[in-house]
């Protein structure tokens, strides 16, 4: 186990927010390994840093202290265009809003972050279609979001996460604007996703659904990992859980 | 760590067409007063070119006809003095129509802050954010000032054959009326790209967290 590839570490990392007047303390230090392949679930309470801790492995935000590498590399060291790069091959992100470009065909959608990374018109639309077909929306290709359902939507979202071929999917609460069932559906793909495909999941959620698909749970509490559980783990505590209610 | 590729200008046309194409009515209100500044623009202009070709077809004729018209003509009376208050006119119209564009280019960058945050979450960069912003400006621009001109220079000429009389068509003064509205074009496009510059800087310095936040 401790030999497979540790794909995000996070090390140290505190995030302070200077509101002018107070400075709000949101990450206190936060040390994390992630093996790539792996399905994590960021679980906490609400306030608990759980977006803010996402957005600096995703490299949308700096840390006040502390690094993250993402595959080895320090996120902090690089310049706009890596930065950028980054974002468009390494990293997949899934949003609770979807998110999704309203101008644009769910196949146009999925095909923009393959305009970013150069391929070409016809292999983009040949894999965009492949996409389709892979989160269950074959032959929507031509439909705006607006004519979309929701949990549709967020399988094209799925499907840009997967354009470049991404080591990382981050998903901060991908079911959060989801009813029960359509959630569920998402959630299911994702971990098929990350069986099948060999992607890293990385997902902030409140929902305990996620627990059961999840390889290693992550638990903040207050700015501070609180606890890890491994897979093995869950399946004790969750049973217990149920036995006891 | 590998560098990003720049995305080709065609495709950027495409997506700014696109954007443009699928928000027609609102493309349309952003584009409104440039249509009416330069046509204000350009019926002035093409209205002092009429006079100016018809004190040189026939000043006999049309000496007195046009300082009735309320023409300020020069001392000899051979061709149209420009008014400096009609130019401070104009120029007060153009001015009010760029505060108006960046007013709402501005209002469409905040209208769009996630889908610019996605953007540059699926790995866009500032420059293409911000030639995203300006295609789409230069199109509206160049759409706008076309027909401006075009409805400015045509009411121009209806209504100098109103005033006129019929045969004034035969000294309408063709050469200058087309420069007149070439050059309308060009202000109107040249206004439209003025107008975006600061909010496509706005819209490039955005962060791609914007993209995250989940209250509306
Ligand atoms: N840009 C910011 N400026 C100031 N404070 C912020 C900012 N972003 C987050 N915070 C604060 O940081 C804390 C953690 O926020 P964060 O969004 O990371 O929580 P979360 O765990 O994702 O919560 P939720 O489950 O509700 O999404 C909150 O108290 C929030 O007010
Ligand atoms: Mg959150």
């Amino acid at each position: 186990m401790g030999e497979k590839k540790k794909i995000v570490r996070v090390s140290g990392v505190t995030k302070n927010f200077d509101l002018g007047r107070i400075v709000v303390e949101v990450l206190k230090g936060i040390d994390l390994e992630i093996e790539a392949g792996n399905y994590i679930s960021i679980m906490g309470p609400s306030g608990s840093g759980k977006s803010t801790l996402f957005n600096m492995i995703g490299g949308l935000d700096k840390p006040t202290a502390g690094k993250v590498f993402i595959d080895e590399v320090d996120v902090a060291q690089l310049d706009a265009y890596e930065l950028a790069w980054l974002r468009c091959r390494k990293i997949g992100y899934i949003f609770q809003t979807f998110n999704l470009i309203p101008v644009m065909t769910a196949l146009e959608n999925i095909t923009i972050p393959m305009t970013f990374a150069g391929v070409g018109d016809d292999e983009a639309v040949r894999r965009g279609m492949a996409l389709l077909d892979q989160v269950g929306l074959g032959g929507r290709h031509g439909h705006r979001p607006a004519e979309l359902s929701g949990g549709q939507q967020q399988r094209v979202a799925v499907a840009r996460a997967l354009a470049n071929s991404p080591a990382i999917i981050l998903a901060d609460e991908p079911t959060g604007n989801l009813d029960l069932a359509t959630g569920e559906d998402i959630i299911r793909l994702l971990k098929e996703l990350s069986s099948t495909n060999g992607v890293t999941v990385i997902s902030a959620t409140h929902d305990y659904k996620m627990l059961n698909v999840s390889d290693q749970v992550v638990w903040i509490r207050d700015g501070r990992v609180d606890k890890i559980q491994q897979r093995e783990e869950l399946d004790i505590t969750t049973g217990g859980l149920s036995s006891n209610h | 760590m590998r560098r990003l590729v720049i995305v080709p200008f065609r495709k950027s046309l495409q997506m700014a067409w696109q954007s443009l194409r699928v928000r027609f009515f609102r493309s349309l209100v952003t584009t409104m007063s440039l249509v009416l500044a330069v046509a204000f623009l350009s019926f002035i202009q093409t209205g002092s070119d009429i006079a100016g070709g018809l004190l040189a077809g026939d000043g006999a004729t049309y000496q007195q006809l046009l300082l009735q018209a309320g023409y300020d003509l020069s001392t000899d009376g051979n061709s149209i003095g420009g008014s400096a208050k009609q130019r401070w006119i104009v120029f007060l119209s153009l001015l009010v129509c760029v505060v108006g564009i960046i007013n709402a280019q501005l209002m469409s960058v905040s209208e769009r802050f996630r889908e610019i945050g996605t953007l540059k979450c699926l790995g866009a960069l500032d420059r293409f954010i911000v030639r995203i912003f300006v295609i789409e400006a230069a199109l509206q621009g160049l759409a706008g000032a076309v027909t401006g001109a075009l409805f400015g220079a045509l009411a121009a000429i209806l209504a100098a054959l109103v005033r006129f009389g019929l045969a004034a068509a035969a000294h309408l003064p063709w050469p200058e009326i087309g420069t007149t509205i070439l050059a309308a074009v060009a202000i109107g496009t040249l206004l439209s790209l003025l107008g975006v510059l600061y909010p496509a800087l706005v819209a490039a310095r955005m962060e791609p967290v914007e993209a995250m936040r989940v209250e509306q």
